[in-house]
Parts: C-alpha cells; structure tokens; sequence
C-alpha cells in the first residue's frame, strides 16, 4: 500500500543556518537535506549562502564550495564533474538531476537540495542505492548469445546498431526512477524506468539470442505493468533519454508476440 | 560508528515539483473515480424514472441545488478530460507520441480540449 506521508524518522525540520550573505557580491542561498546516521536527530533543512562571484557554474561546484569553505560535514557523492558517472544525481529545486551538469544560473534562491526521493538515506544527500542495482542484475544485463559461427565477431548494419541509440547512452544514476510515482509506491517488485529501459537495451539489441525469454521474464503485473506511462522519467533524465517509450516498446513487443 | 539507526526514507511527494506529466496522470485516476461514482447516480437516476413518476419527481428534486448543478459541470468535464486523455493512452499503447515535446504538446491539447468541449455543451445545452 502507498504511503503518501513520510514515516515519523523521516519527517525534515527546521536545520542550522550555518553563515549569511553578507559582504558577499552574488549571494545565493542553498537549503539543503541533512541526515547523520550518529546523531540522534531527525532529518533537518540547513541553509548556507555561498557567493556566486567566487563559485563555478555548476550545483556541483556550490556543495564542494560548502563543503571546503563552511561545513566540511556535508556529505554527497561525486565523480567526473561531466554528467558521465551519474554518481551526484539528486533532487534539485524539486527535479531530479545531476548536479554537476545543473547550471547554477537557471536556479532561483533559495535553490533546494534534497536526496534522490523515496529512497533509504545513508547520510546527507547519499541515498542507498542497494535495491536498485540488485533489479539491475536482474534484468540479466549482458549479451546472451551462442558463439558466432565463424568465430569473430558478430557483425551488426547501420540499422540494427541504431536501434541502440538512446538506450546504451544510460548511466544508471537513478533519477528517472526515483521520480516516478509508481517506483514511489511499489520499488519493491516494480523494476522501475531506468532498469526497464536497460532491460530494453539487450531486448533491442540484434546479437542477443535471449529476447523471448527476457519478455517473458518481464511480463509481470509487477515488473513491468505498474507503469502507467506517467512520463516523470523522461521529464527527469539528465542525458535527455525516453525510458517511457522504451518501457512503451517492452510492453508492445509483448503484445504484439503474445507471450 | 552506530549505524543501528533506521535510515529514513528521503521525501518524495513533499518536495516534487508537479508537472504536467504526473499531475494529468494523477488527474486521469481521480477523473476516471468521479465518473465511476458518477455512472452509480446515472444508474439510480433510470431507476428512479422506471418506477414512475413521484419516485422521479422526488430523485430530481433531491438535484437541485447549486452544488448539484456543480457537481454535474465538473461531471461534464470529467467526461471529456478521461475520453481524451484516454485517447492520449491508447496512442501511447500502440507505440506513439512518446517524445517528450509530443507529450506536452498532447497534454495541454486535452486540458484545452477538455475545457472547450465542457464549455461547448454547455453553451448548446443551456
């Protein structure tokens, strides 16, 4: 059953205000989600304002700004800077995106910051991200297929490796996922955009021999069918990817194939 | 390091942002729940005209009233919001309009749409 209300440890209030603006040239403030597995606390909204003039463009460079120059504790998770790893995914001004690629310039302040929604919170803006990728692997994400005949490589036209665009393309950082209600409400069986859409990606692919048995695997009330095509996911991802339409092409290949 | 406390659940519908992907999705349910209710009352309304005329006379009596005739405007536009949005379905169902410009471009064609034909009705009823 959904729960639209958060649980009782769940429930944010009102955090620190760690600095203000003053003497700084372009302010702008940041509130920002904290949760701190050894304090005996709920989760709190902290403020910190940073200067704009001596920061770099991105959201990513405004919370390593914080955390080198006011609070060293604020803890989130970062990698390539370039929106490649998908590590510093979260919920930005009330979208989920990555934070290396969110341009400061295009939030207005207070801009707020919260971790990936509906998800387990390890500390601050790190989700735990356990149960997704176990849905991942369950998807079987490799190539099955029997040795080619000749024994080098399989060969692939134009065509069949186009219908890969938009699919392999997909970083696993979680944001469409976390944005669809229905993930919201059934993570538990429902494997969601980002792994359908990476199940989608070895269904597409031409050299896999496997695509019976990889729909029939995925034609579940559960696993599939609790997408009510809400577009939530494709609103969300940062690489302008459509995991609605590939879930859209799992469920009509299923039709069409009566399995 | 105790790290035997609950992790909480991060927010989720406290801090979305509503957009018209989900709000039209969220709005096909409640739609689709109003005129179920709806088609009861439709029911009891041909009920009440099969068992003659004093039966009608006082169901339709219990109807009129201003928040009844609301009722029955937001009923109208319920109509039209679920059959186009339906329609916005079942091309989705069949593979089409999935890119995310087409999806708001059909999604503000049935909020519009929805809104004219209500307004259409009315003008050609009343």
């Amino acid at each position: 059953m959904a729960q639209f209300r958060l649980p009782k440890n769940a429930r944010m209030i009102q955090g620190r205000r760690h600095n203000d603006g003053s003497g700084m040239q372009r302010p702008l403030q940041l509130q920002i989600y904290r949760w701190n597995p050894d304090d005996d606390s709920q989760p709190q909204i902290d403020e910190y304002t940073i200067d704009q003039a001596t920061c770099g463009p991105m959201l990513l460079d405004a919370l390593i700004k914080i955390k080198n120059e006011i609070d060293s504790t604020l803890t989130f998770r970062r990698s390539c800077r370039e929106g490649i790893c998908g590590s510093c995914a979260m919920n930005i001004d009330g979208t989920n995106t990555l934070a290396c690629t969110q341009s400061l310039a295009k939030l207005k302040t207070p801009v707020k910051v919260y971790p990936l929604p509906h998800m387990p919170v390890i500390k601050d803006l790190v989700p735990d991200l356990t149960h997704f990728f176990d849905q991942y692997a369950s998807v079987e994400p490799w190539l099955k297929a029997s040795d080619p005949p000749d024994g080098q490589e399989r060969r692939q036209n134009t065509e069949n490796r186009e219908a890969l665009d938009g699919l392999y393309e997909c970083i696993l950082c979680a944001c469409c996922s976390t944005s669809c209600p229905s993930y919201w409400w059934n993570s538990e069986q429902y494997l969601g955009p980002a792994n359908l859409l990476q199940a989608y990606r070895w269904i597409a692919d031409s050299r896999d021999e496997a695509t019976a048995e990889r729909l029939e695997q995925l034609n579940d009330n559960f696993k599939l069918y609790r997408c009510h095509t809400i577009m939530n996911c494709t609103n969300a991802c940062p690489k302008g990817l459509n995991p609605g339409k590939a879930i859209g092409e799992i469920k009509s290949r299923i039709s069409k194939e009566k399995i | 390091m105790s790290n035997s406390r609950t992790r909480p659940i991060s927010p989720h519908l406290q801090v979305y942002r509503p957009q018209l992907t989900s709000v039209l999705s969220i709005m096909h349910r409640l739609t689709g729940l109003l005129l179920s209710g709806a088609s009861v009352v439709l029911s009891l309304w041909l009920v009440s005209l099969a068992l003659g005329e004093p039966t009608y006379t006082r169901f339709a009596g219990l109807w009129d009233s201003w928040a009844a005739t609301a009722l029955m405007v937001a009923v109208v536009f319920c109509v039209y919001f679920h059959l186009l949005n339906g329609v916005r379905h079942l091309a989705w169902d069949r593979g089409f309009g999935f890119d995310l410009a087409t999806v708001y471009v059909s999604g503000w064609t049935v909020v519009v749409g929805a809104f004219a034909l209500s307004a259409l009705t009315f003008a050609l009823l009343v």
